[in-house]
């Protein structure tokens, strides 16, 4: 333990007590960057956007690996491989891969508008990409199989009896499903929500090649700060910000899920 | 009892079960009067579960059909069947309070909410919870989650209520209470209740009809009376309560009695059964007494006794017959030490119509 918690200390938390030095003396002692913040309208509209995709994205991830888990965790054995399938093998497949197939399929020339052309439902490309639209894609995607481990934990802890119980009593299949299964398993959701949520805020690659700059996010704001206009003192004090927020979430994520339910 | 004309009345006829090559249920045929009190009753394994998961349909039989109140129900799906379950650790909703766990078999039929509210608060008082109404399933003892699983199933009025293994998980005291009040439960509802327990004192003590069970077969079905002074085969004398059995030679039936040979003497079986030739007679320890001498013609059989246990009401003795057979009877004090004192040999006998003839 000790030896990790060094390397821990000296690998993350040495190099972020640096940049929370930048952020009050950037470019002079102060303040002064942390007023920037509240009162920057680009800065508070990279906000908004990013809380606005991490939500629409957790929401939408969250529902895909339900299913997958519902798949995964009690279907028969070769929908269980279908459902393995789903959910390994994008962890085989970089970041950077997934978010240039992505452009691939949906730009103006990607697939799915040829395709969508091709049989005349449009004429016009839809703009699906370079827009919050693709890095909502692109996100969800590279986040649902996080959200499967803590859903299957819990569907997997779900004693059979009590949903054949329902069952025995009269309920149909779908109402056993929401009023049985779904709130069951809702210790499963909130840990999947909060891990997605955490994890997309601090998105970079996917919102900078599927958005193509056009709907930045916070991570690519702080790098923008840092490395083309340099402002050094802003982008430490997006990333304070940034790192207390999260920080403070899985604080009262804690209080409510225990850290085994997420795994 | 009060006739209870939802009551069902069922059938089975034919019902096989397997799992993969494994045959857990064989050629059930079986019927189940209305607003009767029937005990599955075998040893683990024999396939109790299985039937009573056939009966909600839960699980598909292989073979044969099954009937309710004369319509064929094989096919038809759990929710629509109207049997109430209690499982083996009650399966209660652990996010839903009593009140709701209790009202969701009447809001799943649509009921109006003033009657579910009004059934609801009736079934509570009945099983004893009230003040207990707005507490999670967690927040409740075992017995008391007992209690709510019976009113959950039986809160819809169903045809039949089945129950597995429902007193398994409480301490003894607490199995004995509950089971009074499952009688109760049974005689003011009058609905058929089909109960699997292995436990072969509380089928005695509660069902109104036993059926054993051993590897997925049906052995026998009668009352307590019937199934314990007349067991069909060695496997249901052996499961029901303790009993002694002897080698019975030669085996004769002459005018309604049976005669053989017992260590050399001939002793008489009286009652119904076709058994000759070389059998086993099996006697219930209670019916054997402990005597000095045996008159002649009277069954009996000399035995040294090898050990003894003090019950308090009463003295378990351990006995060995001359050709080495070991026998149990359970005597007053008195009478043991009497024995014990008498040089350890005594006799054993028993009337003609409490032996039990069996094939060997
Ligand atoms: N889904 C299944 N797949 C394969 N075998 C099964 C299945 N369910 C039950 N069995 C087998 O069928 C046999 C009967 O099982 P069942 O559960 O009916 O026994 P039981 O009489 O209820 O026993 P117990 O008293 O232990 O509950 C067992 O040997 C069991 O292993
Ligand atoms: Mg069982």
């Amino acid at each position: 333990m000790a030896p990790l918690l060094l390397f821990l200390a000296v690998t993350y938390l040495w190099p972020f007590l640096g940049v929370v030095k930048w952020s009050f003396t950037l470019p002079e002692p102060g303040l002064g960057q942390y007023g920037a913040l509240i009162t920057d309208p680009l800065v508070q509209s990279v906000f908004i956007r990013t809380l606005r995709i991490c939500i629409v994205v957790t929401i939408a991830s969250v529902i895909a690996a339900y299913a997958i888990t519902v798949v995964w965790v009690r279907g028969t054995p070769a929908q269980r491989m279908a459902a393995e399938f789903c959910i390994l093998i994008p962890f085989w497949i970089s970041v950077l891969t997934r978010a240039f197939g992505w452009v691939a399929l949906l730009s103006n020339r990607g697939l799915i508008n040829t395709w969508l052309q091709g049989i005349g439902f449009i004429s016009e490309p839809l703009a699906l990409v370079r827009n919050e639209f693709g890095v909502i894609v692109g996100m969800t995607h590279f986040l649902v199989p996080f959200a499967v481990f803590p859903l299957a934990s819990a569907m997997r802890n779900l004693d059979d009896r009590v949903l054949l119980a329902a069952r025995g009593l009269g309920s149909s299949r779908t109402r056993t499903f929401w009023t049985i299964f779904v709130p069951m398993t809702a210790s499963g959701i909130i840990g999947a929500a909060a891990i997605v949520f955490v994890f997309a805020l601090g998105f970079f690659v996917t919102p900078a090649i599927l958005g193509g700059g056009r709907s930045v996010m916070v991570a690519e704001l702080v790098w923008l700060r840092i490395f083309q206009s340099p402002d050094w003192g802003l982008g430490a004090a997006i990333s304070v910000v940034l790192v207390l927020f999260v920080g403070a979430l899985m604080a009262v994520l804690f209080r409510y899920v225990r850290p085994r339910q997420l795994i | 009892m009060p006739k209870n004309a939802r009551a069902a009345e069922i059938k089975a006829i034919g019902i096989g079960k397997s799992f993969g090559h494994f045959r857990a249920l064989n050629d059930l045929t079986l019927d189940i009067g209305r607003g009767e009190f029937l005990a599955l009753l075998g040893p683990s394994g024999s396939g109790k579960t299985t039937f009573l998961m056939i009966l909600a349909g839960f699980l598909p039989p292989s073979d044969g059909r099954l009937f309710s109140d004369g319509v064929d129900i094989t096919d038809r799906p759990a929710e629509l069947r109207a049997a109430g379950m209690v499982f083996q650790g009650y399966a209660l909703f652990p996010h839903m309070s009593v009140e709701a766990n209790i009202a969701f078999p009447l809001k799943v039929r649509k009921r109006p909410a003033a009657e579910i509210r009004q059934r609801v608060a009736e079934m509570i008082a009945r099983v004893g919870l009230k003040g207990h109404e707005t507490k999670l399933p967690s927040q409740l003892s075992g017995g008391q989650q007992q209690r709510v699983a019976l009113a959950r199933a039986l809160v819809f009025e169903p045809g039949v209520l089945l129950l597995d293994e429902p007193f398994s998980a409480l301490d003894k005291s607490l199995r004995g209470q509950m089971q009074a009040e499952m009688k109760r439960l049974h005689q003011e509802t009058g609905t058929t209740f089909v109960f699997v327990t292995h436990d072969q004192s509380e089928a005695l003590a509660l069902a109104s009809r036993i059926a054993i069970f051993n590897h997925g077969e049906l052995l026998q079905v009668g009352t307590p009376e019937e199934v314990y002074d007349r067991p069909a085969n060695r496997f249901v004398a052996e499961f029901l309560g303790e009993i002694n059995m002897l080698p019975l030679n030669n085996v004769r039936q002459e005018n309604g009695a049976a005669t053989g040979l017992c260590e050399d003497r001939t002793i008489t079986v009286r009652g119904a059964t076709d058994v000759t030739g070389d059998a086993v007679l099996a006697v219930r320890p209670e019916y054997m007494t402990i005597r000095s001498e045996a008159e002649s013609g009277e069954n009996g059989i000399v035995a040294t006794t090898t050990a003894s246990t003090y019950l308090g009401a009463a003295t378990k003795l351990d006995l060995l017959t001359r050709q080495g057979t070991r026998l149990t009877v359970s005597v007053p004090n008195d009478v043991a030490a009497t024995a014990l004192r008498g040089g350890n040999s005594v006799w054993l006998t028993w009337p003609a119509e409490r032996g039990i003839l069996l094939a060997r």
